[in-house]
């Protein structure tokens, strides 16, 4: 549905973003991950035909978004970064003005306009001057007009950004619902976002694509390892030393844990390799205590932070 | 077309929603009143001069008013984001604009027609020069609007943009008095005559209907036009 290939932005001699590429298939929501300033906004502005890229294709529908843009413009629904909209406008001008722009015809719109309206639970504020609501408010606004001409690919960028926490939630649970009619690409640097919500991601930082999976499968990817943390009773030397002859275990440490005669061992395992079984019948058979045991994925977040952080560790 | 409808609607129903458009046309209607009042009662000659001279440069001073909002202010809020990621072309987005200063403007402008009502019920003036004279001020005022809303497309700072669009058109107004200087230079008067902004439209209110005066508003017109829409698309490239 959505296809970027090979997509760079200089400004001057800046660059913005560089080698981009990715695709998006129907019905997929799709986190655009990275920090700040990492080009999120320049990759949305360019599918969006806000502005042309210095090099490289997108095609949204199968229309390409230079020498196509109108038709690809016509599938998209954005809402922009800071959910600009005209503030002299009631709700319901404000979607009659871009209906027509995307040239729905007055039956279809007058209809759409009543059904996005209800969607979005706006019905109050129908008639209400946008200047006049709430962020949150506005927020929902800048949904509805985003989806009224049912464009085959919403784009949003930070649609969580500057609402209450509240409104966070009843945002996200609106994108989940979304998506099960549009393919959607959402920018965020908000972790939880991504693997509440999405089920791709891509990470981008300072211009460059550097991870592209399913939320889950990046955090085993980037680790390499699987992790367990376990607490034993036992004499933690000879422990710790058994475990490491242990097939598949690559690295052990531990520490006290205070309590009389137990220690907490974190073990690193070759990935793909479940040895939970191995590890507790280990321990049982060597007379110790197997009091807890626990497997531990890599977070999201720490991904991220490992990804996007330059220095080596 | 359709499109550029759209939003020349949204514009005018933009105008009205702020005391800018009342205010505008009020100060344009009490200075242009006040003026032709006093033309009327010193010569007693039932001829609309009196309206048409100060129209004109009073028109080239509360123009940029209007037109500086028109595209700035959108840089400014992002909407500008939205209304270009619509699909919709950069011409249709300036000709909508163009065309909302120009309803206001020509608002404003009917009323003065009572101005002319006033003249029919003490005297009969002539209908020639009248035509001509208010031809020329819709004439004017779109060359004067097509410069306002291209000095809009420059900056998202309104009065920025209100203040080239009255330095440019100062300087389009002068170039016929600067042309005197020139009087031993019979071609280089000639050439800053015609490019004058005001030197067409006395002509026009003088009763004279020329070609070249016409040509020479339209084409300044359209050539502001497509500036408008090359600054536009390059506010893309950057």
């Amino acid at each position: 549905m959505i296809e970027v290939e090979h997509l760079s932005k200089y400004y001057g001699n800046f660059m913005a973003i560089e080698d981009i590429s990715f695709k998006v298939e129907k019905g997929e929501i799709l986190g655009f991950l990275g920090p700040n300033g990492a080009g999120k906004t320049t990759t949305m502005r360019i599918l969006t035909g806000y502005m042309p890229p210095t090099s490289g294709t997108a095609r949204i529908a199968g229309y390409d978004i230079f020498f196509d843009s109108l038709k690809a413009r016509r599938e998209i629904g954005y809402l922009p970064e800071s959910n600009p909209l005209y503030g002299d406008m009631s709700v319901r001008a404000l979607l009659e003005f871009f209906g027509k722009l995307r040239g729905l015809d007055k039956k279809y719109l007058k209809r759409r306009i009543s059904e996005v309206i209800e969607k979005m639970r706006l019905e109050e504020y129908a008639e209400t001057d946008i200047n006049k609501m709430s962020k949150g408010f506005r927020q929902r606004v800048g949904v509805a007009q985003a989806i009224l001409h049912e464009p085959a690919v919403l784009i949003l960028d930070e649609p969580t950004i500057g609402i209450d926490p509240v409104q966070v939630v009843e945002t996200r649970q609106i994108i989940k619902e979304l998506g099960k009619e549009h393919t959607i690409i959402l920018s965020t640097h908000i972790l939880p976002e991504v693997s509440m919500v999405c089920q791709k991601v891509i990470i981008v930082n300072e211009g460059h694509l550097i991870a592209a999976d399913r939320p889950e499968n990046l955090s085993i990817g980037i680790s390499g390892q699987d992790k367990i943390k376990a607490v034993v009773r036992g004499p933690m030397r000879e422990v710790a030393a058994a475990l490491r002859d242990l097939n598949g275990v690559e690295t052990v440490d531990y520490e006290s844990t205070g309590v009389d005669g137990t220690a907490r061992f974190n073990v690193s395992a070759r990935i793909n390799r479940d040895i939970r079984e191995d590890l507790s019948k280990l321990i049982v058979n060597r007379g110790w205590g197997l009091l807890e045991m626990q497997p531990v994925g890599l977070s999201l977040e720490d991904v991220f932070v490992k990804l996007t952080t330059k220095e080596e560790i | 077309m359709r499109n550029a409808f759209g939003i020349a609607k949204k514009e005018i129903s933009s105008y009205f929603s702020s005391p800018m458009a009342y205010l505008i046309g009020a100060v344009f209607l009490v200075l242009t009143g006040v003026f032709f009042a006093q033309y009327l009662l010193a010569t007693q000659e039932a001829s609309m001069r009196g309206f048409f001279s100060p129209a004109s440069f009073f028109l080239l001073l509360i123009s940029p008013v209007i037109t500086m909002r028109l595209i700035a202010e959108e840089q400014k809020m992002g909407t500008l984001e939205l209304l270009l990621t619509s699909p919709v072309t950069d011409l249709q987005v300036v000709v909508g604009k163009f065309l909302a200063s120009m309803a206001m403007i020509s608002g404003m402008l009917l009323l003065t027609l009572y101005y002319f009502v006033l003249l029919l019920w003490v005297g009969s003036p002539d209908l020639g020069p009248v035509a001509t004279g208010y031809f020329g001020l819709i004439l004017l005022a779109g060359s004067i609007l097509s410069v306002g809303l291209l000095a809009s497309s420059f900056t998202s700072n309104q009065i920025v943009s209100a203040v080239v669009a009255l330095g440019i058109l100062l300087l389009l107004w002068l170039l016929g008095n600067l042309g005197s200087f020139f009087n031993s230079v019979p071609w280089a008067r000639d050439i800053l005559n015609y490019l004058s902004l005001s030197t067409h439209y006395s002509e026009l209110v003088n009763g004279v209907l020329d070609t070249r005066d016409v040509v020479y508003y339209v084409s300044f017109i359209v050539l502001a036009l497509f500036l408008t829409v090359r600054s536009l698309e390059s506010r893309r490239w950057r």
